[in-house]
């Protein structure tokens, strides 16, 4: 049974293994630094589909479809799957998965959803609550520019603090046993809110959440920052992770030279003209299946934490001019069990 | 010659229109909606106190294209029905005046979105 | 974390960049000022063809309105848009393209609650607050005139 180490971290005591997992992006993302490592890139990011909505469920379908596959897996023996998104009431998840006949659990938390999902997964297959569970999420830029800023074709104008939502899905199969890589512990994180309202500065909403998710994991585990390969958060950009390293500085949590952020990774921010950096779900979910998990499988990558930050307003909840509560979960991942 | 002094007229006054709401969108946090509400009510306001018109009456188009001069030909249709229907014009003059750019607008909106569709962006 | 609202606020503040001013004023002065000089050009024209003033002027209205939801469907409107800031917004081309992007956008939530009802969903508002200026400056208007 997983060990309680704190008010929210658990360590676990099985070998909860990565058994496979699968990257599927969109044309911009693998034109990006990390192309060639997503298992597949849709040069039409409508996937052949008359809505924005219905390529994103597209995303999920293929994303968990391929890692079955890897997984040599059949649907029917997946006990449970955590799957989320960014569009309203979840359904790029509902929908792009409602034929897959799998218990499913929908989550909302934003941009840390694959953590969130990933340690959910985690902690049910450690109990031996599943043999396999399933951790899917996704995001798209047009469903998400049309639900929370503008019309594609309209000329607004981005600011430099501004992320740019990655179209992509990753998901991730965990099994009760396996050859790793392995799940050693996780972190629920606490809604943080330090006032930012910048719907455009969503890093800076972020980095106080994956700062205290963070520093709650190391605190738990008695570990250093050093005691990792990598420390890889979720979409933070280039706001956010400056941020971040100014928060862990004044608690004495020196991150300087392990710490990674998948929307930093995944575009060439001056030429692909991203702004600060990639966001949304599918940017870490992308990042961790089609980047760090094969690097821990391949053993270049040992020991890593995995904290994907979500910002949790909603178009009304800016319109109504309240701040951005944000979340952090965390996972740590290792090769060895 | 004098086509070409009209044209660098209306460059400068429209450039500078535009450049004007280049400094809110840089300098301060009004989204370009709020932008765009408070140009046409600051044409309104300027036309009121008839202090747009000596700038329609120079840069031509400068002053006439970007959104103050919406705002400017709203308060001009007001002013003009005022005289001829009285209270009345007060609520017709406005939409009158601004009419065609109104319903081309929509118009167009429907046309196009008849034949084509949002292409994602990379 | 060990700090406050308004002192995270200010390290917010140092971390995020400013927009590159020295780029976004000039090319918002360069696009703009093209946009008004191209609607001059059309005002001559219209002119040469003998239309009078007043219409010649709302004609030229209805060409950049045509022409930037033509832009708008062809996908190139928000392009230029990324060049050209403000110089694309304030034109009444920026209120063509602020009509027809949503219109576009919101075709696929059906003709009537999607596109009909969708189509001002950003530019209504400088309708609603022109017309009620407007209004509210006629009737100013008319009780200076009752007691002149």
């Amino acid at each position: 049974m997983s060990e309680k180490l704190s008010h929210s971290t658990y360590r676990m005591t099985g070998r909860p293994s990565l058994r496979s997992f699968a990257a599927v992006v969109g044309k911009k993302e693998g034109e990006g630094p990390l192309g060639p490592c997503f298992d597949q890139v849709f040069e039409d990011t409508t996937l052949g589909m008359e809505t924005w909505e219905k390529a994103e469920s597209q995303l999920q379908k293929e994303a968990v479809s391929l890692a079955l596959k890897k997984a040599e897996l059949l649907n029917s023996q997946i006990d449970v799957l955590f799957a989320g998104d960014l569009l309203n009431q979840c359904i790029g998840s509902s929908f792009g998965l409602r034929e897959l006949n799998i218990p499913f659990v929908g989550l909302y938390g934003a941009c840390s959803t694959m953590a969130e999902s990933l340690a959910l997964a985690s902690l049910f297959a450690d109990n031996r609550l599943a043999d396999h569970a399933m951790a899917v999420t996704s995001s798209h830029f047009a469903s998400a520019e049309r639900q929370f800023r503008f019309p594609l074709e309209y000329g607004g104008v981005r600011t430099p603090t501004a992320q740019w939502t990655v179209t992509g899905s990753g998901a991730a199969v965990v099994s009760a046993d396996g050859e790793g890589p392995y799940v050693r512990g996780v972190t629920l994180g606490r809604i943080q809110d330090m006032g930012i309202n910048d719907i455009n500065n969503m890093g800076a909403a972020m980095a106080p959440a994956a700062a205290s998710t963070i520093k709650q994991y190391l605190m738990d585990t008695g570990t250093r920052p050093q005691d990792y390969d990598g420390i890889y958060t979720g979409d933070l950009g280039m706001v956010g992770s400056e941020l971040l390293l100014q928060l862990l500085s004044r608690e004495d949590v020196n991150l300087e030279g392990v710490h990674q952020d998948c929307g930093l990774l995944i575009f060439d921010r001056e030429r692909q003209d991203v702004h600060a950096g990639g966001s949304g779900c599918g940017c870490s979910g992308s990042v961790l299946c089609g980047h760090i998990l094969p690097r821990l499988r391949e053993g270049s990558l040992k020991n890593v934490l995995f904290i994907a930050t979500g910002a949790l307003m909603s178009p009304t909840s800016m319109q109504q001019g309240e701040t951005i509560p944000s979340i952090a979960h965390l996972v740590h991942l290792s090769r060895e069990p | 010659m004098e086509l070409f002094i009209d044209c660098l007229k209306a460059f400068l006054v429209g450039g500078a229109l535009c450049a004007i709401g280049q400094v809110f969108i840089d300098y301060t946090k009004l989204t370009p909606a709020r932008i765009l509400v408070s140009y046409v009510v600051a044409g309104v306001i300027l036309g009121a106190l008839g202090l747009y018109q000596p700038l329609v009456d120079w840069a031509g188009a400068g002053a006439t294209v970007p959104l103050t001069g919406f705002g400017y030909n709203l308060a001009r249709g007001v002013k003009e029905a005022l005289a001829a229907d009285g209270l009345l014009g007060a609520l017709k003059g406005g939409l009158t005046a601004a009419s065609a750019g109104i319903a081309a607008a929509i118009f167009c909106g429907l046309l196009v979105a008849l034949v084509s569709r949002p292409k994602d962006k990379s | 974390m060990n700090i406050s609202k308004q002192e995270y606020g200010e390290l917010t503040k140092k971390a995020s960049p400013n927009s590159k001013s020295y780029i976004t004023i000039p090319s918002a002065f360069l696009v703009g000022g093209l946009i008004c000089v191209i609607g001059q050009l059309l005002f001559a024209l219209y002119r040469r063809m003998g239309m009078i003033p007043m219409d010649a002027s709302t004609l030229v209205s209805i060409t950049l309105v045509a022409a930037s939801a033509v832009l708008t469907g062809l996908n190139v409107y928000d392009n230029i848009a990324k060049f050209g800031g403000a110089g694309t917004l304030v034109p009444i081309t920026g209120f063509a393209n602020a009509v027809v992007s949503p219109a576009l956008e919101f075709k696929s939530e059906g003709f009537v609650l999607g596109l009909g009802a969708k189509l001002f969903i950003i530019a209504g508002p400088v309708i609603v607050y022109g017309v009620s200026a407007s209004i509210l400056y006629g009737a100013i208007l008319f009780c200076i005139r009752l007691f002149q």
